[in-house]
């Protein structure tokens, strides 16, 4: 019975400190607040940074062959950016078509894809673009995604793929087809 | 018989009652994994509990290790002399205990009247009979899911009265009862979204907590603050970086003190007699100095901040401007130093910029007595022979627009893991990173809340290794009264293994890629012993005694800036090596 008591009492101290400390952010990432939505169906996508940071990117501004384009999805209605959460960021890439096979070409319309620029390792941010393997790097721990095939892991240490977030063009507007597939960013313990 | 059937059944039904369990029949279900953890085994909280007490920091029994390094100079050092060169063949794994995380395990096994307290990545704290092995309590902490873990690790836990403390990843402190594992208080430090994190061990003295922050790769504005140990209420601040119009904020120019960096991400010194802690700082961000121009007090230094009050009573800058991303966070080691016939009250610290620094502390300030490269150092052409100020070869300092090459490595000669003294061989040993040098070419980049700022892209910074380098790591041992180096061991592989010394005249660590934990002889530096673990050492090992036994105890979990180096190699060289991953508490004796 004091084994149970132990339990109940580590229990008790696990929700304690969840409960004080850790639901409010986690309420925030999930609740009303829309910018800390994560992607939805119809978002358009924006610049994260840069000079042109806010600004609607459109499908020329993503060149073939070229690094990603950092972005935040974008509510076309309110015009709210959704960058309440860094677990929002996203890498759009053009892939050239011919690095693309039947499957992955009817993925990434124009050779457009878009993926969770947040790692699944331990979270950093995925900021290096390795042009000579088209590679997505992870500036914190090396782990390398590749773009062409769905986000895999091809080196370092993530677990998991960089979820992918579905996307097409619709009058010439890049818009979001659906959630994240997968989780973005690692999983707490 | 009776009592082991009833203690099973208490266990699944723990895990039933969890809802997490994923049922595995009939067997005892022990290794299923839930938050918090299921006890399929008998584990209930210590039945008494000896409090810590600021008499015993400071004067620990012999049989223990209360804090990061055991002892406030900061040594590294256990008296126990059981084990020795003459036993220590027959050194051998008597317990060892599954973290069941990945990632760099750094912290010493702390141990207290036969209590043990490990913390490991992922802010879980794991409470053991040091003795048996058996888990007594686990605090696993819920980390945000948006946090940005640049080094997934943490070095210790710290004690005081009848609690235990952590510095967490998403910038609190937790205060946890020693007995249950219970919160008792948790309090936020700095905002995580902001870039502060942190993974130290806290410093505990005088009824204080104190911690400091890292995110200096995010451009933080470093600071040392101390709670209250009861309550978790501040009791002060200090910043590493002076705001206008406090001195040393003329070594700054415009807003770059906002966001200068200067992170503290290792555990204090502490002098009780001065009363003064002593801190290691980071280097100043972003890396490139020409974009911060001035000596960018007090990054890349030691500071001496009073235990009361928090005030900078002291300081020494081991090199100005740094931009080299030679963070200088290790906090020197409080010995006497014998100099021209004079006994120094001295502050040793094998500095990330690969010299040897000797300094003299005192009530009103630090002063400088001496340093010398221990290992090859190309960017200092001399030292002012008064005030330690280095000069440098400005071919050697990175810039912004034009890669520059320099030794040793952006990791230096040694990065944080701890060196150790030992009283009775009357050596210092020092884990260093030989033959290897670096290159940055430095460029503008935007600042932002949160994200890396490191004045150079990813793909400019590079390593290169010696040529024909038959050696990186290596074990030095240094005679802190002649000031020569005595005996150096050289490991193929780089070392990245914090050194524990013994009364027993031994030098044990890890450190290497091939997972061996290895013991030295103290005074020649043969080696006596390796036993080889199941990942990477890359922590802090201890040593304490139960029932008059001595035991040796250290994490294996191969991990951050060890797994870091090995891929810059393994790049360098066209290699690819696995270092498994996966942390074990490994606790040894002497077989009987």
């Amino acid at each position: 019975m004091e084994q149970d008591e132990g339990r109940r009492a580590l229990l008790r101290a696990a929700l304690g400190a969840g409960a004080l400390f850790y639901v409010p952010r986690h309420a925030a990432a999930q609740g009303p607040d829309p910018r800390a939505q994560r992607p939805q169906a119809g978002d358009h996508v924006v610049f994260a940074g840069g000079d042109r940071a806010g600004q609607v990117i459109a499908p020329a501004d993503l060149v073939s062959g070229k690094a990603p384009l950092t972005a935040f999805p974008m509510d076309p209605g309110s015009r709210v950016v959704r960058d309440g959460s860094r677990l929002n960021q996203i890498l759009l890439i053009r892939l050239p078509e011919a690095d693309l096979d039947d499957e992955a070409r009817q993925r990434a319309p124009d050779g457009i894809v878009a993926y969770s620029g947040v790692c699944t390792h331990a979270g950093c941010d995925v900021t290096v673009w390795q042009t000579e393997t088209r590679r997505f790097r992870c500036p914190c721990h090396e782990s390398e995604f590749d773009p062409r095939d769905g986000g895999r892991v091809v080196g370092g240490p993530a677990p998991r793929r960089l979820p992918r977030l579905p996307v097409k063009t619709v009058g010439g507007v890049i818009v979001v087809g659906g959630g994240f597939i997968g989780r973005p960013g690692f999983q707490p313990g | 018989m009776l009592t082991r059937t009833l203690l099973l059944t208490t266990g699944l039904a723990a895990l039933l009652f969890t809802g997490c369990s994923t049922g595995t029949g009939t067997s005892t279900s022990a290794s299923v994994s839930t938050q918090p953890a299921p006890r399929a085994r008998a584990t209930q909280g210590p039945s008494s509990y000896t409090p810590v007490t600021d008499q015993r920091l400071a004067n620990p029994e012999a049989e223990n290790w209360l804090m990061y390094r055991r002892t406030y100079d900061g040594w590294g050092y256990s008296p126990l002399d059981q084990i020795n060169a003459s036993n220590i063949k027959e050194l051998v794994p008597v317990w060892t205990f599954s973290t069941g995380v990945a990632e760099g395990h750094q912290a010493p096994p702390v141990v207290n009247n036969g209590i043990m307290f490990v913390s490991t990545p992922q802010n879980q704290v794991l409470a053991l009979d040091a003795k048996s092995g058996e888990l007594l309590w686990r605090y696993k902490r819920e980390l945000p899911e948006d946090l940005f873990q640049l080094h997934p690790t943490n070095r210790g836990v710290g004690l005081y009265e009848d609690k235990v403390y952590l510095a967490t990843l998403d910038a609190h402190v937790v205060a946890l009862d020693a007995k249950t594992g219970k919160v008792v208080w948790d309090q936020t430090v700095e905002d995580y979204k902001k870039g502060y994190y942190m993974t130290l061990a806290p410093l505990v003295a005088k009824g204080k907590v104190m911690v400091g922050v890292s995110g200096g790769e995010l451009g933080v504005r470093g600071f040392v603050q101390a709670l209250d140990a009861r309550t978790g209420k501040s009791a002060w601040k200090t910043f590493t970086i002076p705001a206008p119009g406090e001195p040393g904020a003329e070594t700054w120019k415009g807003e770059a003190w906002k966001t200068g960096g200067v992170a503290v991400w290792i555990t204090g010194s502490y002098d009780p007699a001065l009363n003064l802690t002593y801190w290691g700082t980071g280097n100043a961000a972003q890396w490139m100095g020409d974009q911060r121009p001035g000596d960018n007090l007090y990054s890349a230094s030691v500071i001496a901040l009073d235990a009361d009050t928090g005030k900078i009573r002291g300081h020494h800058q081991y090199h100005w401007n740094d931009s080299w991303d030679w963070d200088e966070v290790s906090a020197p080691l409080l010995m006497d130093v014998q100099r021209n016939g004079r006994t120094v009250k001295a502050l040793v610290h094998p500095g990330r910029n690969g010299y040897l620094w000797v300094l003299e502390r005192r009530a009103d300030g630090i002063g400088f007595v001496d340093a010398k490269p221990y290992v090859k150092q190309t960017a200092f052409t001399r030292l002012d022979p008064k005030t330690g100020r280095p000069e440098y070869d400005e071919t050697k300092k990175p810039v912004t627009g034009k890669k520059i090459a320099f030794c040793p490595s952006l990791w230096g000669g040694k990065d944080w893991v701890p060196a150790a003294f030992n009283p009775k061989t009357g050596y210092l040993y020092i884990p260093a990173n030989e033959n290897l040098c670096g290159s940055l070419l430095g460029a503008r980049q935007e600042y932002q809340p949160g994200k890396l700022w490191l004045g150079t892209e990813i793909k400019d910074i590079g390593l290169t290794v010696g040529d024909n380098a038959p050696h990186i790591g290596e074990i030095q041992a240094w005679d802190m009264n002649t000031g020569k180096k005595v005996w150096t061991r050289t490991f193929e592989s780089h070392n990245w293994g914090p050194i524990l010394t013994t009364g027993g005249g031994l030098v044990f660590a890890g450190g290497t890629n091939d997972r061996y934990f290895r013991a030295f002889d103290g005074k020649t530096g043969e080696p006596v012993w390796q036993w080889r673990t199941n990942s990477g050492i890359t922590a802090v090992p201890s040593s304490f005694a139960v029932d008059g036994v001595q035991y040796i105890a250290v994490q294996s979990g191969w991990g951050v800036d060890a797994e870091r180096m090995q891929g810059a190699l393994d790049s360098v060289r066209g290699t690819k090596t696995d270092v498994p991953q996966g942390g074990v508490i490994w606790v040894f004796a002497v077989k009987r």
